[in-house]
């Protein structure tokens, strides 16, 4: 009987990376999980838009004015479908808009926040790295952009670039850069002290590959958190820019225009033009914002190992 | 794993694996300078083992990072040499240094817990540092990390090779990286008390698992502790340490049977020791000084028992015998004092 479990205690070494760890803990969840969930099936949605909705609301040819303004629930003129959240002012089915609309909210709210994530880090961990000058001056563009309200400066920005999607994506790179600069910076010169740095110079291992191989790895938990926050930032920010009518064209409404443009039938009863896209981007915001807060509470030291 | 030679290399008899003459290492802080290491001469024959002894604070640790020239702002190296093979590595450019770092000279360090990444696997690790300095293929660095381990005595090194840091024990942890400082087969490694974080048993393997490797490659080997019975059965030779200087040095049979230094004699006495059951251990009096305001003279004179007016100066380093140094006016055996 002894020497059977003595045999079967043989140490087995499961290589389990920080990254499963952080995914087993992920779970621990609920609210995190449902956040998750929902926030793929949205991407999903978004993603596969032309395949699901039964309008482009984007080709005017589809669209028919005489469906102006149709409550929820409607039938289509031609009687080919139902308008189930009813019609805008132009006549597009809401449902199909909200999606598109979901569509460009999230490749400008991801896009931009993945851009600002890269070249805010890189420029962090060469600001950790280099030091001297070059530090002070990154350091304090940051604090210079990070003084300045928000929307006064991305209003300021949008209004030499003009309007577009590329452009207010843009706007928001330039925005959220900073945030990310500085805490690769802090981050850098905190790892940069560790011993693991010492014993990697011992190696003769040279400075780019000590800085990208080995201190990077050890930022990247924080980033990462910063990351899935300011996507929900960038989002609410380009649909406040495109509601402020700064944002994306009128001819490919974002869930801010569309916002926007219900605006004005809110007091004459005709709330869906304006409710259902504000819901979509509600719920949007309210999945990134669990799964951050998740990630952020797995990802921080302080409250683990 | 016999590294390519280089045409600088040229082992003789003669020229020490390392030379270092009157090494100053000082910390320019905002308080003042901090003089850690003053006038330190040694020097290493290859295959020798020298243990560097001293207390915390004693400058022995900046002294190995100075040699491999890895001592970080606000300190510098205020002046002497530190020849390798040689060459004075106080003079080579960053690049020429790294080319040295970790090929020809290795560092261990204190910690096992500190010194490996905590987010890359081992395998990433070692894989970096064989392909730093030969040009081999992944797999070729990763059988040869893999062999390298098996040289430590490490189980299944390919298993432990997939593992994270943290999965391993620190025992296992420091064998890890003695094992990454040994992938070149270096001339010089400067071991910075790395069994001290270790229990006692784990201590005795790894202790005698380097002493046969060292002796096998015919590698130089500099274990820095504070622990006089470590370097006991250890090293072949002692230097002590002391506020930054060398107090004496010699053969470990000759400084631990016959110090003449009054703090080396001081350590030796308050160490537990057979010949002495039952009877109180010395200790040395008094604090180390503060290095940031040095007194002038012996810095060891406040503390001493044969100090005189004379040790008001500077003790000059003096010979008693070829190797054997202290710096002392009154050098000698306890009996004498």
């Amino acid at each position: 009987m002894n020497q059977v479990s003595i045999a079967t205690t043989k140490p087995t070494f499961k290589a389990q990376s920080p990254w499963q760890r952080g995914v087993a803990e992920f779970k621990g969840s609920t609210t995190a999980i449902v956040g998750l969930v929902l926030l793929l099936v949205i991407v999903l949605v978004a993603a596969l838009a032309p395949w699901i909705v039964f309008q482009n609301p984007y080709d005017l040819m589809q669209l028919n004015v005489l469906d102006a303004r149709l409550p929820p629930g409607t039938a289509n003129i031609d009687g080919g479908y139902t308008y189930w959240l009813g019609t805008d002012g132009q006549g597009r089915d809401l449902l199909s808009a909200i999606i598109y609309g979901l569509r460009i909210s999230l490749w400008v709210g991801i896009g931009s926040a993945l851009i600002a994530a890269v070249i805010g880090t890189m420029l962090g961990l060469l600001s950790a790295y280099a030091g001297g000058w070059v530090d002070a001056l990154l350091m304090r563009l940051v604090d210079l952009l990070l003084s300045f309200p928000v929307i006064l400066m991305a209003l300021m920005i949008l209004a030499w670039l003009g309007k577009g999607v590329g452009n207010v994506m843009l706007t928001l790179v330039v925005l959220e850069w900073a945030y990310y600069a500085r805490t690769a910076r802090g981050q850098a010169l905190t790892e940069s002290r560790r011993e693991y740095v010492d014993a990697a110079r011992g190696q003769g291992i040279g400075p780019w590959r000590i800085v990208v191989g080995h201190i990077l790895p050890n930022c990247l938990p924080p980033l990462i958190v910063i990351g899935a926050l300011q996507i929900a930032r960038a989002i609410t920010l380009e649909a406040t820019l495109s509601f402020l009518g700064l944002g994306v064209p009128i001819t490919e409404p974002s869930l801010g225009l569309l916002i926007a443009n219900g605006f004005q039938y809110m007091l004459s009863d005709e709330y869906w033009i304006s409710f259902f896209p504000g819901l979509a981007l509600l719920i949007t915001i309210v999945a990134i914002n669990l799964v951050g807060d998740r990630l952020r509470d797995v990802l921080n030291p302080r409250l683990q190992r | 794993m016999s590294a390519p030679l280089s045409s600088f290399e040229q082992p003789s008899a003669a020229q020490p694996t390392l030379d270092v003459r009157g090494l100053s290492t000082s910390f320019y802080t905002r308080a003042g300078v901090l003089p850690a290491v003053r006038d330190v001469s040694l020097s290493i024959q290859p295959g020798r083992i020298l243990g560097l002894v001293g207390e915390s604070g004693s400058g022995k640790s900046v002294t190995g990072f100075s040699i491999l020239g890895l001592v970080d702002e606000p300190g510098r190296i205020s002046g002497g040499q530190v020849l390798f093979q040689g060459r004075d590595l106080t003079l080579l450019s960053p690049q020429e240094l790294r080319n040295l770092q970790g090929n020809r000279i290795a560092m261990i360090f204190q910690d096992p817990m500190m010194t490996l990444n905590p987010v890359l696997r081992i395998d990433t690790q070692m894989i970096e540092a064989v392909r730093a300095h030969q040009p081999l293929s992944r797999a070729e660095a990763r059988a040869h990390a893999s062999r390298t381990l098996a040289l430590l005595g490490i189980a299944s090194p390919d298993e432990r090779l997939r593992a994270y840091p943290h999965q391993l024990s620190g025992g296992m942890r420091q064998r890890v990286a003695i094992a990454i400082a040994l992938l070149h087969s270096p001339d010089l490694i400067i071991a910075d008390e790395p069994t001290t974080a270790l229990d006692v048993t784990i201590q005795a393997q790894i202790l005698s698992e380097v002493q046969k490797l060292v002796r096998q490659q015919g590698t130089s080997l500099i274990w820095i502790t504070h622990d006089l019975s470590v370097v006991a059965g250890l090293a072949d030779d002692i230097a002590v340490m002391y506020a930054g200087r060398i107090v004496e040095q010699g053969t470990v049979a000759a400084v631990l049977d016959t110090p003449q230094h009054p703090y080396t004699q001081g350590l030796i006495d308050s160490l537990p020791s057979r010949n002495k059951r039952g009877q109180r251990l010395r200790q040395i009096p008094g604090m180390a000084p503060d290095l940031l305001s040095m007194p002038a003279g012996c810095a060891f004179a406040a503390r001493c028992s044969r100090a005189s007016e004379a040790c008001a100066q500077e003790p000059p380093s003096q010979q008693l015998a070829p190797g054997r140094w202290v710096r002392c006016f009154h050098p000698g055996a306890a009996d004498e004092q």
